[in-house]
């Protein structure tokens, strides 16, 4: 369904250009969990946001390569198909919900705008509006969607940004530290309504993070990213048992886990790494 | 809310009382009194006539406390013009001895005329132009407009003016290059040149000060969030930059509002229009003190309205304060 | 033996004035924040052109303001290097050879490279001497808001409490009474002269400066190294000298460019309104409001507001791109 090829993302021109992804080839299947793993700065963030060419440009320069999704590449596309592929076929969910819901706007809006740019099918916008709240575990949610976003708590924001991606049924949900910003417990909970969503909804996702401890139970597979390059990639379960690039252990490591008694998380020293 | 603007209005009680006390120690202790009356009659004046004029506006009474015998200690200069700005007696004209109620209240409307429309159009056409250079966003464009704008800056009122005027009026014809009259569809034809050149003369500064504003929107989550879900850039710019920006902008532009009333200082005088601002060009070139301190006193009030209608508005649009 | 006097006093004064800002540049020039900001100044076309023009006015002004003996007692060093150019009796057109006259046009004593106003002074030099006003009127009221401004805005910042409700409520007052107002009310008791000017444009000045330090020493004290001062037992005063103002510097370096233009401004809307430089001493506001009424003369007279309102431009203009350019130097991200 998604593959990229050899894709090369520059930021800037000249002598300050920096290549943010160094020619990766990634492939996704229909339906299937991919977990994008890496530290912040090693252009995780940027590909997921290359695939409907979402990076502002200039600084943002598509130096090489291609984004196939559904045989077709994004970067010839027009901003017209581009938009329909927005939001209608991939959606994203972000890192910080309280800053990435428009605070002027009630959520009501905010998912209504979705959907009337996607599905001319829908007759009842208010009513869909209800159905994508409560789907996401919203109590009440015809009285909830007149409320303005600072009137939600984090968790609660997190899942109407998340209603607000499935509102178009996307074929693939782009969840780009989705839990990172929240409450340990309240991460929890949004792992366990994505799981269950992507299983009953049938989409595809790519779960972008720098935390090995949530891929478990929802990744199928894994690809571990370090400064713009791929250095592992393979199923979660051989990654997370066996890892074999020295940068995976040591994110592995990384992991806090119950019953082990250790002194001190690990940290990544970057010197050993090359 | 409610608690919110009555806490503001009694914060503002100090301040007025700080400006008032300003325009006394101005007007009464750096120029004493004696010193006006005389700038005001001029050189000619004898020695009986100024005491005349001193006496007549009670000018004549001790600066601070009246220790005179007999007379009660608060009959002084000080404690006599505070009692009479607190009950917005602003007094008579140093020159023509008109009460200035009267005549501030005969320049509101004229004043108004002219500077209600340069105020919105600029708004109006300062926002469509930021917002036209943030949605095209591009480097040769933006350094073009902002030289532009700077440019506009640049260039002091009066030289607008003189310019509009010999161009449009004197050597072209289009328009009176001076004039006014209340009464119907000659008002407007008055007001045509004033109001462009106010536009013109301050749309520089207003285009760079709402692009920046503008920018500043669209480097957010939510816009990221907005275009991710395939909405168009115009329909991100209309809907949701111009609604989060019009915001912010009410703190810079509503404050200004009520000081609108005051007109257009060089403008009015201009173009002969009988404005307040008009009002004070005529009391500088006089001298008439008593109309510039009363200006002072009500220009001062009209910006703290302002500052509580800025309040007001803000609490209104945005919903993160009208819902606590 | 009073005229000598003056003559010391000016040309020491301007000195002092000199030093001043040379000594800032040169003890703010040592922080990376500067050298770095210095480095990126050099890649802007712009900004280095417009620094050039400031310089060239600069010269002028100085020129025009260092007093030397003269037979009349004295005169500026620009009047010396162009006594050469004779005064005619009345107007004369740019480069025109006889006097501008229907009816008895004259030969002129020389040609006048942007002609003569009406006293038949040489429109170039008189535009030229105005620089002296706009750059004192700049320059004194800097000495005076700046000192002001960034002394008050740090105690607030750095002090708080009571401290900083003082400067709140003094600064809240001054600005509630309209700029123009304040300005007019002020030049109306005091006369008019330089002096006075920048002592009305100094009281308004220094609350947006006093407004802006305040803010950003709020945000420096929030910072550890202030902690770290603290707990190493030094001095509030210190503090303030040693570390807050050297991390406030640029704020007042950009703001004082900036201010310098919306200086120059005012010094000509006010000497157009009749409350600003007094007869005798040459400003473009003088210039522009006398020849308002030259436009509806016959045959026009254009080149004494061309001259005053041009060299006002470029002047403002430099001065603002400048300020942009320091502002973008200083904060790359924020420019651009």
């Amino acid at each position: 369904m998604l593959s990229l090829r050899n894709l090369r993302i520059d930021f800037g021109t000249g002598p300050d250009r920096v290549q943010a992804v160094k020619g990766i080839n990634l492939s996704l299947g229909a339906g299937e969990t991919l977990a994008l793993v890496g530290e912040s700065g090693s252009g995780k963030s940027v590909t997921g946001m290359a695939l409907t060419r979402l990076l502002p440009e200039p600084p943002a320069v598509y130096a090489e390569g291609q984004i196939l999704f559904e045989g077709e590449d994004v970067l010839k596309m027009s901003p017209a198909q581009l938009r329909k592929l927005r939001g209608g076929k991939i959606a994203y969910v972000f890192q910080e919900p309280s800053t990435s819901l428009n605070p002027v706007f009630t959520i009501r809006n905010q998912i209504a705008e979705a959907i009337d740019l996607h599905r001319s099918d829908v007759s009842d916008v208010d009513a869909e509006v209800v159905h994508c709240l409560d789907l996401v575990g919203i109590v009440d949610p015809a009285k909830r969607m007149h409320d303005y976003p600072h009137q939600l708590s984090g968790g609660m924001q997190q899942r109407v940004m998340i209603a607000m991606a499935l509102a178009c049924r996307p074929q693939l949900l782009v969840a780009d530290e989705p839990t990172t910003a929240l409450d340990v417990t309240v991460q929890a909970q949004i792992l366990d309504q994505m799981r269950e969503l992507k299983q009953r909804l049938k989409m595809a996702m790519l779960l972008i993070t720098h935390n090995f401890g949530i891929i478990g139970g929802i990744a199928d597979r894994v690809a571990v990213m370090f400064r713009g390059d791929i250095v592992e990639e393979g199923t979660t379960q051989e990654v997370l048992q066996n890892p074999q690039h020295a940068y995976t252990k040591a994110l592995i490591g990384c992991i806090p886990q119950l019953g082990q008694r250790r002194k001190r998380l690990a940290t990544i020293d970057h010197s050993t790494l090359g | 809310m409610f608690a919110y603007l009555l806490r503001r209005l009694f914060f503002f009680i100090p301040i007025v009382f700080g400006v008032m006390l300003l325009t006394f120690v101005l007007f009464f202790v750096v120029q004493s009194p004696d010193a006006t009356a005389r700038r005001v009659l001029g050189q000619k004046a004898t020695p009986k006539s100024v005491e005349n004029w001193l006496h007549n506006r009670g000018y004549d009474k001790p600066l601070l406390i009246n220790h005179t015998p007999g007379k009660p200690w608060h009959d002084s200069l000080f404690i006599h013009q505070m009692g009479r700005l607190a009950t917005f007696d602003l007094g008579t004209s140093d020159v023509s001895g008109r009460p200035l109620r009267e005549v501030f209240a005969q320049g509101v409307l004229p004043s108004l005329l002219l500077t209600l429309p340069a105020f919105l159009l600029s708004i109006a056409l300062g926002v469509g132009l930021a917002l036209y250079l943030v949605f095209i966003r591009n480097a040769v464009v933006d350094l073009a407009a902002s030289l532009f704008c700077v440019a506009l800056m640049s260039v002091p009122v009066m030289v607008y003016v003189i310019f509009g005027q010999f161009v449009v009026a004197q050597v072209l014809n289009y328009f009176p290059a001076f004039g006014f009259e209340l009464s119907g569809w000659s008002t407007p034809k008055f007001l045509l040149l004033p109001v462009v050149l106010m536009v013109v003369s301050g749309l520089g500064a207003d285009v760079r000060l709402f692009r920046a504003l503008f920018l500043e929107e669209m480097g957010q989550d939510y816009i990221r969030t907005a275009r991710a879900k395939g909405v168009s850039t115009v329909q991100v710019l209309m809907r949701h930059v111009l609604k989060n920006g019009l915001i912010n902008l009410i703190t810079l532009v509503v404050a200004s509002l009520p000081f609108l009333i005051m007109g257009s200082l060089l403008l009015e005088n201009f173009f002969g229009i009988p404005g307040l601002g008009n009002v004070l060009f005529t009391a500088i070139q006089a001298p008439d003190f008593a109309v510039v301190q009363a200006s002072v006193f009500l220009g001062s009030l009209l910006y703290l309205g302002g500052l509580l209608l800025t309040d007001v508005c803000y609490a209104w649009a945005d919903p993160r304060i009208r819902l606590q | 033996m009073k005229s000598l006097d003056q003559i010391w006093v000016q040309n020491l004064s301007l000195l002092t004035g000199y030093s001043l800002l040379a000594g800032l540049i040169f003890w703010g020039a040592r922080s990376e924040r500067w050298r770095s900001a210095w480095r990126r100044l050099k890649g802007d076309t712009v900004g280095l052109i417009s620094f050039a023009v400031i310089l060239v006015y600069l010269l002028i002004g100085t020129l025009e303001s260092i007093a030397v003996p003269s037979a009349s007692g004295s005169r500026s060093l620009l009047q010396q290097l162009t006594r050469s150019i004779p005064q005619e009796t009345s107007y004369a057109a740019p480069l025109a050879s006889t006097a501008l006259s229907l009816s008895d046009p004259k030969p002129l004593k020389s040609r006048h490279l942007l002609g003569t106003d009406a006293l038949g002074r040489d429109t170039f030099v008189q535009t030229l001497r105005a620089t002296r006003s706009a750059l004192w009127i700049g320059g004194l009221t800097s000495l005076i808001y700046i000192p002001l401004g960034v002394l008050l805005g740090m105690m607030a910042g750095y002090y708080k409490g009571w401290v900083d409700d003082l400067v709140q409520y003094v600064y809240s007052t001054v600005a509630a009474v309209p700029e123009i107002l304040m300005l007019v009310s002020i030049l109306m008791v005091l006369g008019k002269g330089l002096g006075s000017m920048s002592i009305a444009l100094g009281i308004t000045g220094w609350v947006g400066m006093a407004r802006l330090i305040r803010g950003e020493t709020l945000r420096q004290v929030e910072r550890p190294y202030i902690a770290a001062a603290k707990a190493m037992g030094q001095s509030n005063w210190k503090i303030i000298t040693r570390h807050l103002l050297p991390n406030v510097m640029h704020l007042v370096l950009i703001k004082f460019v900036l201010g310098f233009s919306g200086l120059v401004l005012a010094e000509a809307v006010l000497s157009y309104l009749g409350v600003g430089a007094p007869v005798g001493t040459a400003s473009w506001g003088t210039m522009i409001d006398a020849s308002r009424s030259e436009l509806s003369r016959e045959p026009l007279v254009w080149w004494n507001l061309t001259a005053a309102s041009s060299a006002l431009f470029v002047m403002v203009l430099a001065l603002n791109l400048f300020g942009d350019s320091l502002r973008r130097a200083f904060d790359p991200k924020q420019g651009a």
